[in-house]
């Protein structure tokens, strides 16, 4: 099963609301998937700044003092804001690569969640109306964000294996379904200079994406390589800086609705996901096309 | 008319209330309201009875019905009169997935396009859809009629038993061994009764429509095929 939702605002007027509009559809698809649950929020960008989100299995210990001894190796002010497991830390964009080898030396037991701009994902096991409260998820703004809630068939039920998967700059992919050439991609994509988390088909997905735009290709265009190139049941929803994405694969066995106002395009894998939000009566509502990609741009 | 709010009283009692329905019940006419997307709404209904289901619902509305006539006033989720026995159900906007499958008989009708598989071994049931259908419908149907106003997806009628399957639009693909077929005056006639029941717009005709149905090549083991297993 797994569940999905997505919502990518047009109005400005509703980022206030998106974390509490998003952690409400979340919580909608309990019963679609009660292992874990992970959400992808697109927020502010700091001017210049950029932002990684980590987690620890033990945030007293790995979070105490994290942000000084960060901004000791780097040398640049860095701004730290823990949430339960996870933290943000943000500080200049042109320190990404030294803050990343800087947090592999100082704390080897963090795991990087995101890396991005605007972007920062929160993930964990458990039911996900808990995941969304230990976040405080209702309270987060943004211009568009992603969610999933797990039942996992693929690998096991871990914060790692939870959804959503980033692996590049903003980018994030939460998926419904199961790949089948999952490892032959895998090989392939660490050749080309991917590493991999977690043996999750899930990551092999967004790492493929990641790598069509470090090709150049744009979101819609990686979707479409996708279509060629993955093989298996899926239903994706993709985030980056400023797009939102929906591909199924040609089966198309796995539930989708999609419904767009002037305000909003949202995504969930069942109707009821979406009931509560403004003007829903009224929104163009539809079932995405097998094999046809759709995406916007803010 | 009987209003039950899905919302304040919950599913469980929404259907055993239907069920405690019979023949000889006073109370025929009843609206469903609050639905908001809700799975397995009016399931397993045994009892003429006219049932309005105001909103969108989910999973499997009206599966197994029996007898009862079932409208809903929204689109439905996947699985929309999933093995309907007899009866009539109208769905005012879209159906997901598998719309009709595996019904025995009764009457369902969409207004809107019924999405990927609809009618998918279907065994009896009518299934008249005025939008567009998508891709494998009628897969492995083995009696009944699906009508389609609109077009077809890919592969429709695949591995097709003896459904008839009549479309007015295009139809993307064929599925293996269905083939199309010549229109007879019987056909025409059920066409028409169909359409009209199916509440379909006056304009549309049967002379409009084109038939298919089975080659009947996979009815059995061609010898010639022995290597490939």
């Amino acid at each position: 099963m797994c569940g999905i939702v997505g919502l990518f605002l047009k109005d400005k007027s509703l980022e206030p609301k998106l974390g509490a509009m998003l952690a409400d559809m979340l919580v909608t698809m309990t019963d679609r998937g009660p292992d874990s649950a992970g959400i992808a929020i697109y927020g502010d960008a700091g001017d210049g700044l950029t932002k990684i989100t980590v987690q620890s299995s033990e945030p007293g210990k790995d979070f105490a003092d994290l942000d000084k001894d960060l901004k000791e190796a780097i040398g640049k002010p860095v701004a730290m804001m823990v949430k339960s497991t996870h933290a943000v830390l943000e500080f200049p964009a042109d320190q990404t690569e030294a803050a990343r080898s800087a947090l592999a030396h100082l704390r080897p037991n963090l795991k990087i969640m995101s890396v991005g701009d605007a972007l920062e994902i929160y993930k964990e096991v458990g039911l996900p109306k808990d995941v969304a409260e230990r976040f405080d998820l209702a309270k987060m703004k943004g211009s568009h964000g992603i969610g999933h809630t797990r039942m996992a068939t693929e690998s096991a039920v871990t914060t790692l294996g939870a959804h959503p998967f980033s692996t590049g700059p903003d980018q994030c992919l939460v998926h419904n379904g199961s790949l089948s050439n999952h490892n032959g991609l895998r090989r392939e994509l660490i050749r080309l200079g991917t590493t991999f988390e977690t043996q999750n088909d899930t990551e092999v997905a967004a790492a493929y994406v990641s790598q069509k735009l470090k090709e150049g290709q744009n979101l819609g265009q990686a979707l479409e390589s996708g279509l060629d190139d993955l093989d298996g049941f899926f239903t994706f929803v993709v985030g980056t800086k400023d797009g939102f994405g929906v591909v199924r694969d040609p089966i198309a066995c796995k539930p989708a609705v999609m419904a767009e106002t002037d305000q909003y395009v949202a995504f969930g894998s069942e109707y009821r996901a979406l009931v509560n939000l403004p003007g829903i009566e009224d929104a163009r509502v539809w079932e995405p096309e097998p094999a046809t990609v759709y995406f916007w741009n803010h | 008319m009987q209003t039950f709010d899905l919302a304040a009283r919950g599913l469980r009692e929404l259907n055993q209330t239907l069920h405690g329905l019979s023949g000889t019940t006073n109370q025929t006419a009843w609206e469903i309201i609050n639905t908001r997307g809700s799975h397995a709404i009016a399931v397993g209904l045994d009892a003429e009875v006219d049932i309005t289901v105001r909103g969108t619902t989910g999973y499997y509305c009206a599966g197994m019905n029996k007898l009862a006539t079932i409208r809903v006033q929204g689109s439905t989720g996947p699985g929309v009169a999933e093995n309907m026995m007899s009866g009539t159900v109208i769905v005012e906007g879209d159906a997901s997935q598998y719309a009709g499958a595996t019904g025995r008989g009764g009457l369902l009708v969409i207004k809107g396009n019924a999405s990927s598989r609809c009618g998918i071994s279907m065994k009896g049931i009518d299934i008249v859809v005025h939008g567009n259908i998508g891709h494998m419908s009628a897969f492995m149907a083995q009696s009944g009629n699906l009508v389609v106003l609109g077009d077809a997806g890919d592969a429709l009628g695949d591995s097709l038993y003896e459904a008839r399957l009549f479309v007015r639009g295009n139809v993307k693909s064929l599925g293996a061994d269905c083939i199309e077929k010549e229109m007879r005056p019987e056909h025409l006639e059920l066409l028409e009764d169909l359409l009209r029941r199916g509440e379909a717009d006056a304009k549309a005709k049967p002379e409009q429509f084109r038939r298919y149905g089975s080659a009947r090549k996979l009815y059995n083991f061609n010898i010639d095929n022995a290597s490939a297993y």
